[in-house]
C-alpha cells in the first residue's frame, strides 16, 4: 500500500542505458505527424530504428522480440523515452493491444507468426472494430464472416479505424454466426489492409490529416487460421483487449508529466500577461499528472503481486483523458492570441500546443466513451442497477 | 488488521445515535470513546515499546486515520497519537518529553495541538496539555496554563479552542530552527494524516449515496438507474481513486523537508479534500430533499469533510505553497522525479 519505491541499483543501471540510446537514437528534428503519409512513414522508420536497439516491446518474452522486463521497467523506459521527446509510437494498437491478446487468446503458430513482426516495427496494426451503426454499441455490429472451405469471407464495413489509411493489418470482429444477435456469434479476426476485396478510404480529420479511416470488406477471404479464439468467443475476447486499452499501457504517465513539465515552463513565460487564477489550472495539470504516475506505479505493483485490472481501467481512462484536456485548455488560455496560431514549421516551435489540444479532444471519445466509463463504474464499482428498456 | 479492528469499532463508537448525540449537544459520550480508542492501543501506534507503544511507522498509521474519517470519529485521534507522540518521541531528550510521551501513548493524557496552519484546535475530552507551535519556538504546557478561546464547529461533535499561552507558562522543548523544523515536519503529518480522514469519509459519502440511489424509486425505478446519478457518483469515484495513491506517498516521506516532501504533502490534503467535498456536494445532491435534512444522517459526515478541508493546511495555504514551489523553480520536474528525495533541506 505504501508508496515508497526506492529505484534498486539495477533499475539506475537500466534508465541510463535508456537514455542513453536514447540519446544518441531520438531524431534532433520532430518527426511529421503520423497521422500524414509521410509522417506514417518516418514513424514506421523509427519503430525500425527502435527494434534495432531491442526497444520494440521490452515487456513481451524475449522469444517474440521482447527483452522480458517487467512492469516498473516498462515505466522507467517510458519514463525516459518521454523525457528524450522520442517519436510517438505508430504501432501502438499492435504492440499495446493486439499483442497482450495474441499473448492470452493466440496459437504458439499465431504468436510465432504475428508477434515478432509486430515488435519489430515490420507489420503496423488498425483496430476494424466501430461501424457507421455501432460505435459504443459494439454489439450491434453487423460486417460477417462466413465460412467458405478452408476461408472466411469477410464482408461489411468498417469505420474510425486510427492510422488504418497507412497501416498493414487489422484486427476486427466480425459476425460468424448470422443466426446470433449482439454479442454472440462474433469472431475475431486478423485481415491484411492491402489484399483482395479490402478497400480502405483514409478519413480526414478535424486537424486535416487522415488520421482514421474506413475499411470496406468486399468478398474479402483469409484463411481460418487468421481467426483469433474460438469462433464465437470474439466478445469475450474483444473485451479483454478492450481492458488492455484502458489499462496500464495505453497511456503512459510520463507523457503527462511531460506536457504538465511543459505547462509549467508555459506558465513562466506567460505569467505577467496571464489571468492570476490559471496558476490553479497550472498547479493542477502537475498535480493530476504526478496522481497518475503514483497510482499508475501502485497499480503496476498489484498487477506484479499477481492482482488483475478489472472495472480500474475504466477510472484510469477517465482520469488521463480528462487530465489530458484539461491541460491543453490551460495551454491555450495562456497562449490567448497566439494559441490559433498554425506552427510555422521552424526548430523552434517545439511546444505544439495546438496539436496537443485537438488530440485531447479525442481522448474522452477513443477506447470507450466516458459516458460509457462512467456508466461501466457507476454498475460494476458502485453496483447501481443497469439501465432498464 | 489493526484498520479493521478500527472500522469494527468504530461502528459501535461513532454510531447513527452516537453522532446524533453530539449533533444535539450531547458530549457525554466522548469520554468512553477516548477510553475505548485507548484500550485498543491506537494512541500508541507511533511510540516506541519502551513508552509502551508498537513502534509501527506513519504508513501503518494513516489507514487508522482513514477509517477514523470513514466514521466521522469526532476525536482527535490524529493530532494525540501521529502529531504529539511522534514530536514528542523526535525531542525525547528533553525530560518533559519524555516523561509525558508514555502518558500519551496510553491516552491517559490528553493533548491538543495548536500551529500556525492548524488556529482552531481540536480539543480532547478531559484535556491536560497543549503542544503549542509558535514561530520561534515549541511549547508544552499544562491546560491550566492556556487560556483556550472556545470554538463551536459546524462539525459538532469537534471541539474547538484557540490557544492563549499564559505569559511565562509552558515549558520550551525547542527554539529556534529546531523548533521550525519539528513544526514542519508535525505539518507534514498533520496534512497528510488529515488527508487520509478526508479518504475515509470521502468513501463513506460515496457508499451512503450509492445505496441511497440504489433504494429510492421514482418513476418506477431505482434513481440509480439514471446516467445522471451513476455519472455523478463514478466522477466522485474516480477523484477519490486518484487522491489515494497521492495520501499513500506522501505518508512514506513525512519526515522530509525537501521541495519534492513539500509539494507531496500539500497535493495529499488537496487532492483528499477536494475528494471529499465533491463527495459531499455529490451526495447531497443524490439525496435530494433527504440529503438537506437534519433527521438524516449524511449532513454527520458532510459537516465533517468541511471541518477537514480548512484543517492542518487549508486550501489558500497549501494550494500557495504548492504554486510557489511549482512556478518558483524550487522543484525539480521530470517524470524521473516523481521517487525523488533530496536529504536536505532546499526551500526557505
Amino acid at each position: 500500500m505504501a508508496l515508497n519505491l526506492q529505484f534498486t541499483p539495477e533499475q539506475r543501471r537500466f534508465r541510463t542505458e535508456v537514455r542513453e540510446w536514447m540519446g544518441a537514437h531520438v531524431p534532433k528534428m520532430p518527426l511529421k505527424t503520423l497521422e500524414s503519409e509521410a509522417g506514417f512513414a518516418q514513424h514506421r522508420q523509427w519503430e525500425r530504428t527502435l527494434a534495432s536497439g531491442n526497444w520494440g516491446m521490452i515487456t513481451w518474452p524475449r522469444e517474440f522480440g521482447g527483452r522480458g522486463a517487467n512492469l516498473i521497467d516498462w515505466l522507467i523506459f517510458e519514463e525516459e523515452y518521454y523525457r528524450a521527446a522520442a517519436p510517438l509510437r505508430v504501432n501502438q494498437n499492435g504492440i499495446f493491444l493486439l499483442g497482450p491478446t495474441l499473448m492470452e487468446f493466440g496459437t504458439p503458430a499465431q504468436k510465432a507468426r504475428y508477434l515478432p513482426q509486430m515488435a519489430a516495427g515490420e507489420e503496423i496494426w488498425a483496430q476494424a472494430w466501430s461501424e457507421p451503426q455501432s460505435g459504443s454499441d459494439l454489439a450491434a455490429l453487423r460486417a460477417t464472416a462466413v465460412r467458405e472451405g478452408d476461408s472466411y469471407v469477410l464482408r461489411g464495413h468498417k469505420i474510425w479505424s486510427s492510422r488504418a489509411a497507412f497501416a498493414d493489418w487489422a484486427f476486427g470482429i466480425f459476425r460468424t454466426d448470422p443466426s446470433a444477435e449482439r454479442h454472440r456469434g462474433l469472431s475475431f479476426i486478423l485481415v491484411p489492409l492491402r489484399h483482395p476485396g479490402v478497400r480502405v478510404r483514409g478519413i480526414r480529420q478535424i486537424h486535416g490529416e487522415p488520421g482514421f479511416a474506413e475499411i470496406f470488406f468486399e468478398d474479402a477471404r483469409v484463411p481460418l487460421d487468421h481467426r483469433l479464439g474460438e469462433e464465437g468467443a470474439g466478445w469475450q475476447i474483444a473485451m479483454a483487449t478492450a481492458g488492455f486499452e484502458r489499462g496500464l499501457m495505453l497511456r503512459s504517465p510520463a507523457r503527462f508529466q511531460m506536457a504538465a513539465q511543459r505547462l509549467v515552463q508555459l506558465w513562466r513565460r506567460c505569467a505577467d500577461a496571464a489571468d492570476p487564477a490559471l496558476v490553479g489550472a497550472v498547479a493542477q495539470a502537475w498535480m493530476d499528472a504526478e496522481a497518475y504516475a503514483l497510482n499508475t506505479y501502485r497499480t503496476a505493483s498489484r498487477l506484479m503481486a499477481g492482482g488483475t485490472i478489472g472495472v480500474e481501467a475504466s477510472l484510469n481512462k477517465i482520469f488521463w483523458s480528462e487530465l489530458d484536456l484539461d491541460l491543453h485548455r490551460t495551454a491555450m488560455a495562456l497562449l490567448g492570441a497566439r494559441a490559433e496560431l498554425l506552427p510555422r514549421g521552424d526548430a523552434s516551435e517545439t511546444d505544439d500546443w495546438l496539436e496537443g489540444f485537438i488530440f485531447s479532444l479525442a481522448g474522452p471519445i477513443y477506447a470507450g466513451t466516458n459516458e460509457i466509463q462512467r456508466n461501466l463504474i457507476a454498475e460494476r464499482l458502485l453496483g447501481l442497477p443497469r439501465a432498464q428498456g | 488488521m489493526m484498520a479493521a479492528a478500527l472500522r469494527e469499532l468504530a461502528t459501535d463508537l461513532c454510531s447513527s445515535q452516537a453522532l446524533r448525540a453530539e449533533f444535539g449537544a450531547d458530549h457525554s459520550a466522548a469520554e468512553a470513546r477516548w477510553q475505548r480508542l485507548a484500550e485498543l492501543g491506537l494512541f500508541g501506534v507511533l511510540a516506541p515499546p519502551d513508552a509502551g507503544g508498537m513502534g509501527l511507522a506513519d504508513a501503518d498509521f494513516v489507514l487508522l486515520a482513514e477509517e477514523a474519517g470513514r466514521a466521522a470519529l469526532p476525536e482527535p485521534l490524529v493530532e494525540q497519537a501521529a502529531l504529539a507522540v511522534p514530536l514528542l518521541v523526535e525531542l525525547a531528550s528533553e525530560p518533559a518529553a519524555a516523561q509525558l510521551l508514555p502518558r500519551l501513548a496510553s491516552g491517559e493524557a490528553r493533548v491538543a495541538v495548536a500551529h500556525e496552519q492548524n488556529p482552531y484546535a481540536s480539543v480532547p475530552p478531559a484535556l491536560t496539555h497543549w503542544l503549542l507551535c509558535c514561530t520561534d519556538a515549541l511549547i508544552l504546557a499544562g491546560a491550566e496554563e492556556v487560556e483556550a478561546i472556545p470554538g463551536r464547529s459546524v462539525d459538532a461533535g469537534r471541539r474547538l479552542a484557540e490557544p492563549r499561552l499564559r505569559p511565562a507558562r509552558g515549558r520550551r522543548l525547542a527554539d529556534g530552527d529546531g523548533a521550525r523544523a519539528a513544526a514542519r515536519r508535525l505539518l507534514n503529518r498533520g496534512a497528510v494524516h488529515t488527508a487520509a480522514r478526508c479518504l475515509g469519509v470521502a468513501e463513506r459519502l460515496l457508499e451512503l449515496a450509492s445505496a441511497y440511489a440504489k433504494e429510492r424509486v421514482q418513476f418506477g425505478r431505482p434513481i440509480g438507474a439514471n446516467q445522471a446519478i451513476k455519472h455523478h457518483l463514478a466522477s466522485v469515484a474516480v477523484k477519490l481513486e486518484f487522491a489515494r495513491a497521492v495520501v499513500y506517498a506522501a505518508v512514506t516521506r513525512v519526515d522530509g523537508d525537501d521541495a519534492r516532501t513539500l509539494a507531496a504533502v500539500s497535493h495529499a490534503k488537496l487532492a483528499a479534500s477536494a475528494a471529499a467535498d465533491l463527495a459531499a456536494r455529490t451526495a447531497i445532491q443524490v439525496h435530494g430533499a433527504m440529503g438537506y435534512s437534519w433527521e438524516v444522517d449524511l449532513h454527520f459526515y458532510m459537516k465533517h469533510a468541511w471541518a477537514l478541508g480548512g484543517s492542518w493546511g487549508d486550501h489558500n495555504f497549501h494550494a500557495r505553497r504548492l504554486q510557489s514551489l511549482l512556478c518558483g523553480g524550487a522543484l525539480t520536474l521530470g517524470p524521473d522525479q516523481t521517487f525523488a528525495r533530496s536529504a536536505q533541506r532546499d526551500v526557505r
